[in-house]
Formats: C-alpha cells, structure tokens, sequence
C-alpha cells in the first residue's frame, strides 16, 4: 500500500470490510474460500424456508431435520482443514 | 505672588491636617459609603485656573467645532474601515494564554512542577531508595506546609493586633490598617478567603486587587516564591496586588511618587513621621494616605512637559512647602509609559523589549544636561550660576531608581551580554540545522540549542536532551510539515528517550508565561502522545503532569477544557488508579484553594476513566476526613465535579454517592455545608428526572437547613431543593413547592445577586414541576415576584436579565398569556429602554409559546400600543428583540390585527424613510415578518402599497439594507403573487437585474431569491430578453462563497430555461464551461443538469453531447460532470437516453484523461442505479467491459468512482454477473492483482452475500475435504 492512501476511504474500507465474517484477503487459501462457500450457502439455505421446503421433499426429511443437518453441517463443512504447506 | 500661594497652601495644610484626622477613625462604611471620600477636593490647584483652562478649552473647542461638524449621527453611521478590516480578517490572532487569564487562574503559575516520585509498581518487593520521594514524604511535606501556614497565620495576626494597638495609641498616626481592609474581590472559584484571618491570606495569596486608588505597585513579585515572609506580612498593606497587571492603573497619581523621595522635606507636613520597622514601600504610602490625590485630578499621563516646565520652578521658588500633590514632576516622569512594573513579573515579550529600546533612547536624549554642555550652550559673560537653594531636593533620580530596582528576573534592560560579538542586534540568531525561528523567550528554554560546537564533546544523554529540544522547538514553533514529522518522531522514539528527559524538557515549557493558545495545544498533544506510548513508565511523574494539566480543567476555552480531560483521562489509564490517588491526595487538602479546586476536577476525570466504582472507597475516606475540613470539601467537592462531568451516568452510583456526602448537610464547617448542598444539587441536575429516591435521606436536613441558615449556605441549599423538586412526583413537589415558597418569597428581596439568580432558579423550576398548580402560582407567587423582580435594575446585569425572562416563561406557560403580559404591558412604554427590552422578549416568547387567544380586546389594544411603543422609541443598536417581538406579537394575534395595520404601516413607512441605517434595514425586515399576516386581514391593497414604497426604496446604498428592502420585497411578491403585485412585475424585474450585480452577500442572496421566484412563478411578465441578460448576471453569481446562493443561482437557470425555451440558457451554460475556474465549472454542470431536468433531457442531450467534441480538457470534463448530475436526478428517465449517450461514455472511459475515466465511472455509475430494473442490462454490461480495466488505478478519487460504478452494476445486473468478472483475479499468481479483486469481491459479498451463494463456482472435492455442495444438484 502507499504512503498516500494510507489514510483515504479506500483504506478504511478494507478495514471495514475485513470486520465481516466470510469476507476475504489476498492470503485466502482454497480451503478457507470454500468454507466460507459452505457456510454462507447453508446459511442461506436455513434462511429461505421455500428452498428447505424442497430439500426436505426431495430428501424425504422433516423440515426440522433438515435446518438441524444443515446447521450441523456448518460446524465443518469441508472437514478438517489441510496440513499447511508452508509449516 | 508669594502671599497667594502660602495662603493656598495654607488652606491646603489645613485641610490634610482634617484628612489625616479624619482617617485614623474608622468609619462605618455602611453609613457613609466607602467611595464617597474619593470626591472630596482635598488639594487646591497652586493656580487656579490652571487646574480649569484644559477643560474650559476643551469646552470651547467642542463648542465651536460643533458648528462645524456633521450631526452625530451621521457620524455614527459613517462605515469605519479599519474597524471592519479586523474583523473581516476571520481568523484570531495568536493570543497569549496569559492576557486572558484573570488572578484566580494566573495562579497555575504559582505552582511547583515537584520532583518525580517512587513508582511502587516498579520497585515491586524493593525499599525505596531514600533519594526517591515517596508518597510518605510527600505527605509529610504537605503536612510541614501547613503547619507553616497555620504558625504564619497566628504571627500575622499578632503582627497586626500589634500595630491596631499601637494605631489606637498613637492617634495622629495617619498609617492604619484600614488599607488592609481594601475590598476583597471574590470570584466564584474561590471561596476560601472570608474565613479567620483572611488579611494575611489574602496578602499572601495575591489575589487581593485594591481598588484603592494610591497603592503603589507591588514590586515583590509574590509569584515567584510562594511562601511569604513574614516581614512582608507584617505592614499588612495590599501591596501584594500583583494581580494588577493593567499598566494604565499603575500610572501613579502625581503625589505619589514626589512622596517617596520627599518624605523628608514633607515631614513637617505630615505629623507622625514614618514608623521604625516599616519597609521602604510602606513609606509612600503613609504620606499618600496623608495626602490622598483628588479624584478630580485628572491622570496627566499624556500631557506635554510644558506643563512640567511650568510646575518644576514653582516647586524649587517654595522650599519650604514642597507640595507633594501638586508638583507633578514625578509624576509626569513616570507617567512616560513604563512597562517596568511589567517587567518585574517574569520573562518580557518582544514588544516589550522593542518599547524599552526605545524608552532608553529617549530618556538618553532627554537626559539632563551636564554642566559641561550648559557652558558650550551659554555666553560666558552676562551669566551667573547660582548655588541651588538648600532645601531643593532632587526629585527625578529617585523616581527612577524606584523604577529601576533589580528584580529577581535581573534588569530587563540588560537582555543580552555585551561581551558576545557575533549578536547580531534585531534580527535574531539564525537557528542551525534548519530549526524553526526561536522567539526571545524562548531562549531560556532552547538556548542550548544555539551553540552546535560542543555537539562532538557531549555524551549520550545530552545529546538525547538536545534532541528531544530540537523535536519540540519543531512542535512548537515549526512549519506544519517539521511540525508532523516532529511529532511522530517524539511518538515514535518517546520510549526511548525515556519518560524522565521527555517530561522534564515539556513541562516546563508549559508553564511558560507567554504561552499561546496554539502552542499549548501542540504541546499537549505532544504529552498525549507520548503518554500512550510510555505507558506504566510515566507512573513517577504523575505529579508533574497534574500539575500543568490541572490549569487546562478551569480554562475558560472550551477546547482547552476538552483537552486537559482527555490527557488526565489518559494518564489515569495508563498510571493506574492507585498511582493516581497516591499522586493527587496530598492536594486535596493543600493550604491553596486553587489546588484544591484543580484536584477536584481532575479526580472526576480519574473518576470518568476508570468508572465510579472504583473510587467509591476513597472518595468515602476522604469525605469523612475527621483531620481537616479542607480534605472533607475536596472530597465533595469530588463528587460534584462527577456529576457535572459525566451527567445521567452517575444514575447507577446515585445512592452511593448521596450517601458518602449526605452527612456535609450539616458539617460544623459552614464552606463543607454549601459545597454539599451544590453537590447535592449538581447530583440531582445530573439525574433528573430518575432518582428521587436516592436523596431521600437528605431531604429532612436540607429543610431543616432552609430554616435555620442564611446567605450563601441557605443559597446553596435552596439550590439543591431547586432541583431535587422536579425529581418527585406530583403530589410530593406540590407539597414541598409550598413549603420552600414561604422562604424564597422572603428570600426575594435579597440584595445579593447571587441568591437573587439562585430564587429565580429555584422558583423556574418548582413552578415548571407537575404538581404545582396554577391557582396556586397566581395567589401566592405572582404578587410577590412581580413586585420584586420586574423592576429596571434587573434588565441591567446580563445574566438576571436572562434568567428573569426564563423564570417569567415558565411561570406563563403555567399560569397562561393573560396573567403575565397583563402584568408587564404597561412596562412596555417605561423610560429605561434594557427595562422595555426584557419586557418585549418575555412576551415575545411568551407569545410564541402559548399563542395569543388568552389576550382580550382591551389588553390587545394595550399590547399594540405598548409595542407600536417600544418599537419606535428603541435607541440601541441591538434592535433584534423589538423586531422579534414585534413579529411574533403580530403574527400570534393574526387577524385581529387588521384593526392596527394601517398604523403600523404608517410606522414602518415613516421608519424606511429615517435617516440611520439601523431604522430602515429594520422597518424592511419587520415587513417580511409580518407580510403573512398582511395577507390573512386582506390588506392587500396595503400590501400593494408598501410594495411601491419598496420599490422606490431600491437604490439604497448600504448593502445590509437593501438586503432587508428585497427581503421584504420577496414577503410581499410571495403572499400576493404575481399578478396582484405592485408594481408590475414587468417594472420590478429589470430594476433587480443590476442589484444582481451587487457582491454584497445578503443582497445576493435576497435578491436571487426573489428573481428565482418570479422566473418560477411569474416568467410570463417579463420578456425573453431581460431573462437572457439575467442569466448572464446570475453565471457570476455562481462564484458566491455561500452555498446558498450558489444553489438559488443553480435553481433559477432552471426556472428561466423553463420559462423562455432550454436552447440559449443552454448555449450560456456551455460556453461557461470554458472558464478556468473550477467552482464555476462545477456550478455550471449542475446548471445544466437541472436545466435538463425541467425541460425534459431530449432538449438537452444533443447539444451536450455535440459539445463534448469540442477539444478542450475542462469543457469535456464539464460535459462528463454534467451527465454524471443529469443522470443522477433524472433517475429512471435514463432508461431513454442510455443508449445515446454509451458511445460517448465508451470513448470517455478509454481516454488517456484519469479525470475522464472517473466521471464517466461515476455517469455509468448514477446510470446503473437509476435504470436498475428496466431493461437496460445489455448496455449497462458493455459499459461494464470499459469499467473494468480501471480497476487497477491508484488514485483515490478514480479508483473511488470506479468502485462505486462497480457496486452500481451489482445493484443493476445482480452479483452472479460481477461475481464471475471477479473470479478470474481471486487466485491470480501476482499479489496486488489478488488484493484488488478480494476488496471488489468483498464489497460484492457485503452487499449481496445471499444472492452469490447461487452463483459460487464449483469447487472439485480434495482427498479430505469435501467442497462440492450436493444440495444444489437436487431435483425433484
């Protein structure tokens, strides 16, 4: 970064913007981008009652059961994360 | 001739001989009034007329000048250049922090930046090392001070019983005490002096100002050693006024001096030689008070010394009398203005030093002349040199040496040492090193720095030392840019430099006497910073810091306040709560009130900082101090300083914090009863309206106190009952409201102004408080105050008069309009005119809240009467509250005030045409206030009338008035409209279009407003080419420095173009974008968007865009700008032009140009936001294209427009589409490339984080990790 926009808005949006959960950085690794991805869809899928609806036909489960899995699912989505090459 | 005189001075003798008696008596100064002997003549002018020709020729002259001269008036109304200049300028002048500083706060000065301290922290398990003060010894010094204190007291006291006795014995004896006695000015901080032997306090602590007219002034400086002899206590004269800095007062009446020296010669004049043991400052004395100067006598101080001339020989021809009142040799000698009594009193500024120059050259030219120069002067032959006669004294050389009595600071004439030969003489040294300009007085402080030969020789911690000065001479007297480097480096470095050398080079500087507002505030800064960096390391020196930190508490600069808060807030955080109290509890019970005030604000800081709780346990020790009433005030003292300073948020701690001073209620000590009432008050002020229940214990002896105290405790206590009744609930302050009735109503007619301004509190408000009733108000409380309080002397004195006019609406808003305004309408016509003034605000606010409809027919016809009145008769030049008045009167009666239009018209007519300034600007205004009503009694026929009389008016010369004439114009034109108005607005209009010309800001801004609203409403009247000429006028307009106007001017082009066709105010506007200036661009564009907007962007578009051709940078820009605005207000109208306008914008965003590039990003980006939703994607994605290489700019202001453009397409085309033109960059190999495409996916994500989990790529699964989402693949 240079010494003139230390101090401009744009600095200060990334600081912002690094306050949110699931946002990003140039260092993001494929593990950590593709939890954020899992995360955020089942968020998305337990905050649309529509869309669980049609999981739960399609997968022949209580709606309740299906919020529960997903939520659960949120815990480690994409398993345990991968031996850093660098350590 | 000889006879005349002895028999002048005879009677004169006679005379003094009658003073002198007649002061050894005390007088009861009650009964003959103190002042009242100043005017008695008590010397006879040596000549008669003398004394009376300067005035009867000043008579004379103004006599026959007056013929000759302009009335007074217009001279008044003159505009003074000069005067204006100074305050045009705008920005203050540097200001020594001194000069406004009164006594009580120039004793910051008296205090002593201690020692550092022992950090127990860091010495951990440790002795400490006897070299270190710990907090023992520190208590134990303060312990030994008081001590002193007290002894010194009780020898003062005995000292001064002493000579009572001794003046009793020895009648004729003109000394006395009584000049002890000089009035005592106290100010509110300080309530510590009217205790037991309050004469020698006050002598010590120098805060006595005599406003007796012959002390001399102090030459001991009493600040510079804070403990007093006791020698000087002992003539108990007040000659420790060195708060009395005004040189103009120290100019010595004329007997003074001669005195001094003539003490012998005048001994038979005055009986009772001077008493054994006196200091040699009390001699001048005596014989003054024997001699007490006339007051009549005027100060000569300016007069030439002809008249000297004529004085002297008289003096040396009467030996034997040599009269000291009258000669004013001495006087007149002194009386050149000397700013040697300045210069005893510390370090001398520049102008100081320029003014002594020059004093020594004249008093080297006007020397005496020695024997030598008389002979070269005189013929030798027909010359006889006579022997003085015996008796003649001379009388100059004592004069001066009174003057010039080396101080402690060393003569000032002296400033610099003769043997160094590099001096250069005016022009200062130039500072090596590129450091900034040192001032003179700097040089105590940053001398060192001067000298760079030792540099090599120095060890490390000098040359630490020397850089930490060199830093914060930068900090201090540096450009902006060594300022900011400077700082950061203290910052930077501050831990390595070390606590100690820091603080030991800043503080001292702070405690400067000369001192400016600005380079106290770097200064402080430079403490906050470095404190943030030291951390625990500034533990021993806390005590330090609160010492030149505490004075910013009691600033009378509000920022100055903000800033100390914020320094001992931090310090506090960083040093630790104990640190804190170790450092500060010797203070609370310091024999100075000033520490003791100062510690008290800072321990509310403390308090603020580190939360209430962890204070409590201290704060309640303190309280209940059984050692010394001083540390029980304090300590309450403490809490009220915590209510003030963090208000609601005591509500948590209320209890406690009642409970720990509730006792105080009744102290034996009458200062620690009125500090808990004010505590109790500012606790309850604090937490209103919660917390009633808290202060439940204190009620019983707070009503108690009202019945048993008087004066200033029962003001205290009334003060808290004021504000602890609004806290209950109804039926509880009904009932107590009558109980504390009984005593405020006594308490009306109190002399004392403070407890006047405290009952008018106290009464605001109970009588605003629930339960209190009207009936009740009416009976008991209205005869009473009106009887008391609305009466001249009170509009007089500022803060009354506020506070007076605020009880009084909020009795109205109890008992209604009627009962008020009944009772004070007659006062509108009283002769004091601040007396009608505050009778026209209460009912003007009284009016404005509670409507006129209580007002009956009679008491209306009074009213208008009364206000016709006062609004006639006003006579000064604050003419706003009549003209308030006058409008809310007239606009709350409304339609009952068609009656008495045609007689306010008749005023106001007769007042546009009067001569002053004042009267016409205010007549016009008064007719836009009250034009509304005008209409709603239908006097439109006045209306039109006025009008005309307006429009004559048009050539006014003074701005201010004319600005109010438009005004008025504008009222009328707006209630009657355009084509009732007279005179026609055909007439009207072209008699604007030259005033449009005026710079005058308030006639800019008037009269565009008035041509903005007939080109709105009445364009029809005027022809095409009058518009034509106006917009013109109005292009320069868009220079006007207020916004206001600017935006009026942008406004009307809109209105003119919609009146006469877009096409040549088009035409205007764009060859306006060729101009260099860029507001004018600026305003232009906006023009032209707003031109586009009223009359539809297809009449617009063309044009515009044909002139983006044009080859010029800034017309191309201002096209760009004008549809980046264009399409900002027109918003979904876009959808219709966007595919005009995408090749000019695609030819923008690849010009070489950066400032093309982003107002076409910030066009595309009001276009995508105004045509989301409509169809328009295919276009908006190819501008998208030409968008996203610009990605990559580092400038702020383009990469700002692009990112904006971007987010407008996130918001227009949805995220998936952005989504995947940010992927490709996410994981590009090249890190900058990454990080620009994370923050435009991060704000991607932040915005539309739900709609992306659609569009997400698939991600392949790993051998342990699983990224595939299988839940998207189902289908049922």
């Amino acid at each position: 970064m240079q010494a003139s926009d230390r101090f401009n808005i744009n600095s200060q949006l990334e600081h912002l913007q690094a306050k949110y959960v699931g946002t990003g950085h140039a260092d993001l690794n494929r593990f950590e981008w593709a939890v954020n991805i899992q995360r955020d869809s089942y968020a998305s899928y337990v905050g649309h009652y529509p869309i669980l609806a049609y999981f739960a036909i399609a997968e022949n489960e209580s709606i309740g059961r299906e919020r529960y899995n997903f939520m659960q699912k949120m815990l480690l989505p994409c398993g345990l994360p991968p031996e850093r090459e660098d350590d | 001739m000889d006879p005349e005189i002895a028999k002048t001075q005879e009677e004169r003798r006679k005379m003094e001989q009658q003073l002198a008696s007649m002061t050894s008596l005390t007088f009861d100064t009650d009964l003959y009034g103190g002042n009242d002997r100043d005017a008695y003549v008590t010397s006879i002018p040596v000549n008669e007329d003398e004394d009376n020709l300067d005035s009867l020729m000043d008579n004379e002259v103004a006599r026959k000048l007056a013929s000759y001269t302009a009335p007074k008036s217009l001279l008044k109304e003159m505009p003074r250049g000069s005067d204006e200049n100074d305050d045009v300028s705008g920005f203050k002048k540097p200001q020594r922090i001194i000069d406004r500083e009164d006594d009580y706060r120039k004793r910051r000065l008296n205090r002593v930046i201690s020692p550092e301290r022992h950090d127990a922290f860091a010495a951990g398990e440790k002795t400490p090392d006897p070299s270190v003060r710990t907090y023992a010894d520190v208590m134990r010094e303060e312990a030994l001070k008081r001590e002193k204190e007290e002894t010194l007291k009780l020898i003062a006291k005995k000292k001064k019983q002493q000579e009572e006795d001794e003046a009793a014995s020895d009648k004729p004896l003109p000394a006395d005490s009584s000049a002890a006695a000089a009035p005592k000015r106290r100010n509110r901080w300080d309530q510590s002096q009217d205790d037991g032997g309050a004469g020698a306090a006050a002598a010590k602590k120098a805060k006595t100002a005599s406003t007796s007219d012959w002390d001399l002034p102090d030459t001991t400086p009493g600040r510079w050693d804070a403990t007093p002899t006791p020698g000087r206590l002992g003539d108990a004269t007040p000659s420790a006024s060195v708060g009395r800095r005004n040189r103009w007062d120290e100019t010595p009446t004329p007997g003074r001096v001669v005195d001094s020296d003539a003490t012998p010669a005048a001994g038979g004049v005055t009986p009772g030689a001077t008493p054994a043991g006196m200091t040699w400052d009390a001699t001048p004395k005596l014989a003054g008070l024997a001699t007490p100067t006339p007051k009549k006598q005027r100060s000569r101080w300016d007069e030439t010394p002809a008249t000297m001339g004529s004085a002297t020989p008289m003096a040396g021809a009467t030996p034997a009398a040599v009269t000291p009142g009258v000669t004013p040799v001495g006087g007149l000698d002194l009386a050149t203005p000397t700013p040697g009594a300045i210069n005893l009193r510390g370090a001398i500024t520049p102008e100081q030093y320029n003014l002594l120059r020059w004093e020594k050259d004249i008093e080297d030219r006007n020397r005496p002349l020695t024997d030598e120069e008389l002979d070269a002067m005189f013929p030798q032959e027909g010359y006889k040199i006579l022997d003085p006669p015996a008796s003649y004294v001379p009388i100059r050389t004592p004069a001066r040496k009174l003057l010039a009595t080396p101080t402690p600071m060393g003569t000032p004439l002296y400033a610099i040492p003769e043997e160094n030969r590099g001096q250069q003489f005016d022009v200062p040294k130039e500072a090596p090193g590129g450091l900034p300009f040192m001032k003179p007085e700097d040089y105590q402080y940053f001398g060192a720095l001067l000298n760079e030969e030792e540099e090599e020789k120095m060890t490390s911690d000098e040359l630490k030392e020397r850089k930490i000065m060199k830093l914060l001479l930068k900090v201090k007297n540096g450009t902006p840019p060594q300022r900011k480097t400077a700082l950061r480096q203290l910052t930077d470095k501050a831990r390595e430099f070390g606590a100690g050398p820091l603080f030991n080079r800043i503080l001292p500087l702070l405690m400067q006497p000369t001192l400016e507002d600005q380079e106290r505030h770097l200064l402080v800064k430079v403490i906050d910073r470095v404190l943030y960096k030291l951390d625990e390391l500034v533990r021993p020196y806390v005590h330090k810091i609160l010492v030149v930190i505490e004075p910013l508490l009691i600033d009378e600069d509000y920022y100055a306040r903000v800033e100390g808060r914020e320094i001992i807030s931090n310090l506090s955080k960083a040093a630790g709560l104990a640190t804190m109290i170790a450092a500060m509890r010797p203070d609370i019970d310091n024999i100075d009130e000033y520490v003791r005030n100062t510690t008290a604000r800072a321990f509310s800081v403390v308090a603020s900082a580190l939360g209430i709780p962890a204070l409590l346990p201290f704060l309640k020790a303190v309280c209940q101090s059984k050692k010394s009433w001083q540390a029980r005030h304090t300590g309450i003292k403490i809490v009220q300083q915590i209510a003030i300073l963090i208000g609601c948020a005591v509500l948590p701690h209320l209890r406690s914090l009642v409970e720990i001073i509730e006792h105080g209620l009744l102290d034996e000590n009458q200062k620690v009863r009125t500090i808990t009432a004010l505590s109790l008050a500012a606790l309850a002020e604090a937490a209103a309206p919660y917390g009633i229940e808290s202060f439940d214990s204190v009620l019983k002896p707070l009503w108690k106190g009202i019945r048993s105290h008087r004066g200033k405790v029962l003001a205290a206590f009334l003060k808290a009952i004021g504000f602890i009744i609004p806290l209950m609930d109804a039926l509880y302050a009904s009932y107590y409201t009558k109980e504390v009735m009984v005593i405020l109503i006594r308490e009306f007619q109190s002399p004392d102004e403070e407890m006047k301004k405290i009952v008018l509190k106290v009464v605001k408000q109970c009588v605003s408080t629930e339960g209190v009733e009207a009936d009740y108000i009416r009976s008991d409380i209205l005869p009473e105050f009106f009887r008391n309080f609305w009466v001249r002397r009170m509009a007089l004195d500022r803060r009354n008069y506020r506070q007076l006019v605020d009880t009084t609406v909020e009795i109205a808003n109890k008992t209604g309009v009627a009962d008020i305004v009944g009772r004070i309408v007659e006062d509108l016509k009283d002769e004091s005119e601040p007396y009608r003034r505050m009778v026209m605000e209460t009912i003007e606010k009284v009016v404005t809240n509670l409507g006129a409809s209580d007002i009956d027919a009679r008491l209306e016809e009074l009213l208008i009467d009364g206000i016709l009145y006062a609004f006639q008769e006003q006579t000064s030049d604050d003419a706003n509250v009549m003209l308030n008045g006058f409008g809310a009167v007239v606009n709350a009666l409304g339609q009952r005030v068609k009656p008495y239009l045609p007689q306010i018209c008749g005023t106001i007519k007769w007042r546009l045409n009067n001569k002053s300034a004042k009267v016409r600007q205010q007549a016009a205004d008064l007719i836009s206030r009250i034009a509304v009503v005008m209409k709603q009694c239908q006097e439109e026929q006045l209306m039109g009338h006025l009008g005309v009389v307006l429009y004559e008016y048009l050539g006014e010369e003074y701005p201010e008035v004319l600005g109010s004439i438009l005004g008025a114009l504008k009222a009328i034109v707006n209630v009657i409209g355009m084509t009732k108005m007279t005179p026609p607005i055909k007439d009207l209009l072209p008699r604007l279009t030259p005033i449009l010309k005026n710079r005058h800001e308030k006639v800019q801004e008037n009269c565009i407003d008035l041509v903005g609203r007939i080109a709105d409403r009445g364009a029809e009247f005027v022809p095409a080419r009058e518009w034509m000429r106006i917009c013109f006028e109005l292009l320069e307009m868009l220079k006007a420095h207020k916004k206001g106007i600017r935006r009026a001017t942008v406004n009307t082009f809109g209105y003119i173009a919609k009146a006469i066709g877009p096409q040549d105010v088009l035409a205007t506007l764009l060859n306006n974008l060729k101009v260099q200036e860029r507001q004018n661009r600026v305003c232009t564009t906006v023009a032209i968007a707003i031109v586009a907007e009223t009359c539809s962007p297809f009449t617009v578009l063309p044009a515009l865009m044909n002139e983006y051709r044009v080859p010029e940078l800034n017309v191309q820009n201002g096209v760009l700008k004008s549809l980046s605005f264009l399409f900002e207000y027109i918003g979904e109208m876009g959808k219709d032009y966007i595919y005009a306008v995408t090749p000019l914008l695609e030819d923008a965003l690849m010009d070489r140009d950066l400032v093309h590039r982003q107002t076409a990003a910030s066009a595309v980006k009001h276009m995508a936001l105004g045509v989301a939703g409509l169809g328009c994607e295919d276009a908006l994605v190819h501008l998208l294209n030409y968008v996203w290489p610009n990605i990559f700019e580092t400038s702020p202001h383009v990469i700002n427009a692009v990112m904006e453009a971007i987010e407008g397409m996130r918001v227009a085309l949805g995220a998936a589409i952005v989504l995947n033109y940010c992927l490709q960059g996410l994981f590009h190999p090249a890190r900058k490339v990454r990080e620009v495409y994370w923050k435009i996916y991060n704000s991607l994500y932040i915005g539309a984080q739900d709609a992306l989990v659609a569009a997400y790529p698939t991600l392949e699964d790993e051998q342990n990790n699983v990224y595939s989402r299988p839940e998207l693949m189902m289908f049922v």
